[in-house]
């Protein structure tokens, strides 16, 4: 985990070739130079003649980012209206619930590629043709929207057990205003749940962003993303597997310290949880 | 401190603290009106403390929440009236009732481990009371509250004040309940069973603790219990309830020596006392108390009665007074006089034959 998020970071800082550039040396070995062919070149090149590595931390760098500010779009607002509806139950929680149950049924893929479709659309308003938003953003918010009703709903279930609790009822008879109980009383104890589901969401988000780049709703294909990479590698992948199986290995390698990381952060309250 | 200390103490003749009119709180449930609190009456005066003594779903916690007003926003009807310092706060809106909350009446709950928050410092959840209701400072709050934990016989207070509710244990954690409630001076604090989920040897302390501050800031106590062990000593007043009604109401001394009800005198005998001989068989109520969904025509503690009688099961007993003024009790064939023997005599004889 700290391996990609450090190499993501580093990227623009480490002696890496322009991942857009094609090399020489690489293309000069045949268009497909397998791992480790090429001095210098560890992972090999592309198709197109780029270095693989530095492809992968550049690409790494654009997919954290989307799915990370993604999920923090679904986080903040899929907690602040999960911890609502759980709090104050009644008409609030019957029509947040209600838009999770609306949104959550539709397929995620599905849901994204038309939200990206529609944001990237130029809006023609006032008879003045808009350029639609950049394709990045455009993702970024598909994606948040698309993880709002998955944070929401567990945000929900837990504020709702932990707003039953006796110290929610005192804080109530002590005078306490309801929001201020939602954030200083419930919004603490929900957190180690919603925080292990983001991370989870993060996980997600990057599977989703590698299915829409296959797609072609991701960012503009020689942007190199771990998605833009598996779906740039596929019509080759039977001459140079290596292509498609960084990126898929990078992105298996992340969800997987992600869950872990998950599951970590759970532990770690429960254990807090036990000793009460 | 002079901010937070309850008024001037009213005049004689004027009205009493908390007065309660025949409130009653039932719930809607799917099999039909579970009557939890059931037409009952009582007034309470400042700087007195009343025992609500009964056993589990007798009504006693959902009376004390409907006093605070903390009941769920639906499912619930209420009639009856409540009265605090003369003003109707029964059918008061939260938002109307958040001023009497914690600054006029105050709550401690049975279970210090579930009512404070696990993730907040000690020190935090009183302040947090503290800054609901007065303008002061960070400071001057915190120093407020540790005065208060001070003032509840907290141990090392300026140590404590950082910890967590899970680094403390169950006793200290009930005495910063207590704090929390006290924070901002109520003239009336309200005790859910506050001694029932400590271990015996605590109890006495954080009883006697209540008995202290009340008397300190002359506060009234509500002191609910299912033990009349704990009421007997500190209670003025004691009510009994049974069913969601009120059984037997009394000065605590009259209700000791010149008790009327049978519960009561149940429930007395279901405390094991020092002088009897080890292994002696406590003598427990047979049966449960009544289903509040669908109650018994009769009298609601017949079934469980020694000296029930066919009359019991036919008309409810009313509210009746006692020779000690202020002392009333349901029953018909009340204890210690002629007839209540009488019909306790003949029921044994049945037994025995």
């Amino acid at each position: 985990m700290a391996f990609v998020v450090g190499g993501a970071i580093l990227a623009p800082y480490l002696p890496l070739d322009d991942p857009q550039n094609s090399i020489t040396q690489i293309a000069r070995r045949g268009p497909f130079a397998k791992a480790g062919t090429a001095p210098g070149h560890l992972l090999g090149g592309d198709p197109n003649g780029r270095d693989m590595l530095s492809r992968l931390l550049w690409g790494g760098r654009t997919t954290l980012v989307i799915a990370t500010v993604a999920v923090l779009i679904g986080f903040v607002l899929g907690g602040v209206l999960g911890l609502l509806a759980g709090y104050f139950r009644g008409r609030t929680d019957t029509i947040m619930s209600g838009l999770f149950d609306v949104f959550l049924s539709i397929p995620a893929v599905i849901l994204a590629l038309a939200l990206v479709t529609i944001l990237r659309a130029p809006a023609a308003t006032a008879g003045r043709a808009t350029a639609g938003l950049d394709p990045e953003v455009a993702l970024i918010i598909a994606l948040g929207i698309v993880s709002i009703p998955v944070l929401g709903r567990i945000t929900r279930a837990s504020a709702m057990s932990w707003s039953e609790r006796d110290f929610v009822l005192a804080a109530r008879a002590q005078g306490a205003k309801n929001l201020r109980i939602v954030w200083r009383e419930v919004l603490p104890n929900v957190l180690p749940a919603m925080l292990s589901i983001a991370l989870l969401g993060i996980a997600v988000a990057i599977v989703a962003e590698g299915t829409l780049s296959i797609l072609g709703a991701s960012v503009p294909a020689d942007t190199p993303t771990w998605g833009n990479m598996i779906a740039g590698g596929r019509q080759v992948i039977s001459l140079a597997p290596h292509v498609v199986f960084e990126p898929a290995l990078m992105i298996f390698l992340t969800v997987l310290s992600l869950n872990l990381l998950g599951d970590a952060v759970l532990a770690h309250f429960d254990v807090r949880e036990a000793s009460l | 401190m002079s901010a937070i200390q309850p008024g001037p103490e009213a005049p004689a003749g004027a009205t009493p603290l908390l007065e309660v009119r025949d409130l009653a709180t039932w719930f809607e449930s799917d099999r039909g009106l579970v009557h939890a609190v059931d037409g009952v009456s009582f007034t309470l005066e400042r700087g007195r403390t009343v025992g609500i003594v009964g056993e589990s779903g007798s009504g006693k916690t959902v009376l004390t929440r409907s006093i605070m007003g903390l009941l769920p926003k639906s499912g619930v009807r209420r009639q009856g009236s409540i009265r605090f310092e003369g003003v109707e706060i029964g059918s008061a809106p939260p938002r109307q009732m958040r001023k009497y909350w914690g600054a006029h009446m105050g709550m401690v709950f049975q279970d210090p481990m579930t009512s404070l928050n696990p993730v907040m410092k000690v020190g935090h959840q009183i302040t947090e009371s503290i800054h609901a209701h007065l303008d002061v400072s960070r400071t001057f709050a915190r120093e407020l509250a540790l005065s208060l934990l001070e003032s509840v016989r907290v141990p090392d207070p300026q140590r404590r004040m950082d910890e967590y509710p899970h680094q403390l244990s169950g006793g200290l954690r009930q005495r910063v309940c207590i704090a929390v409630a006290l924070a901002c001076g109520p003239q009336l604090l309200l005790a859910d069973e506050p001694t029932t989920a400590l271990d015996v040897t605590v109890q006495a302390q954080v009883l006697d603790l209540l008995e202290a501050q009340q008397r300190e800031r002359f506060m009234a106590l509500a002191l609910v219990t299912h033990d009349l062990g704990v009421v007997a000593g500190r209670a003025d007043e004691v009510i009994v309830m049974y069913a969601g009604q009120v059984v037997e109401k009394a000065a605590t001394a009259t209700l000791f020596s010149d008790m009327k009800m049978p519960y009561t005198e149940a429930l007395l005998h279901s405390i094991p006392t020092i002088d009897q001989p080890s292994h002696t068989r406590l003598s427990a109520i047979p049966g449960r108390p009544p289903d509040l969904v669908h109650l018994p025509t009769g009298c609601r503690f017949a079934a469980r009665c020694a000296y029930v009688q066919d009359r019991c099961l036919e008309e409810q007993p009313p509210l009746r007074p006692g020779a000690t003024p202020g002392h009333e009790f349901r029953c018909w064939f009340p204890v210690g006089t002629p007839e209540g023997q009488a019909a306790r005599a003949r029921n044994e004889g049945v037994e025995q034959r």
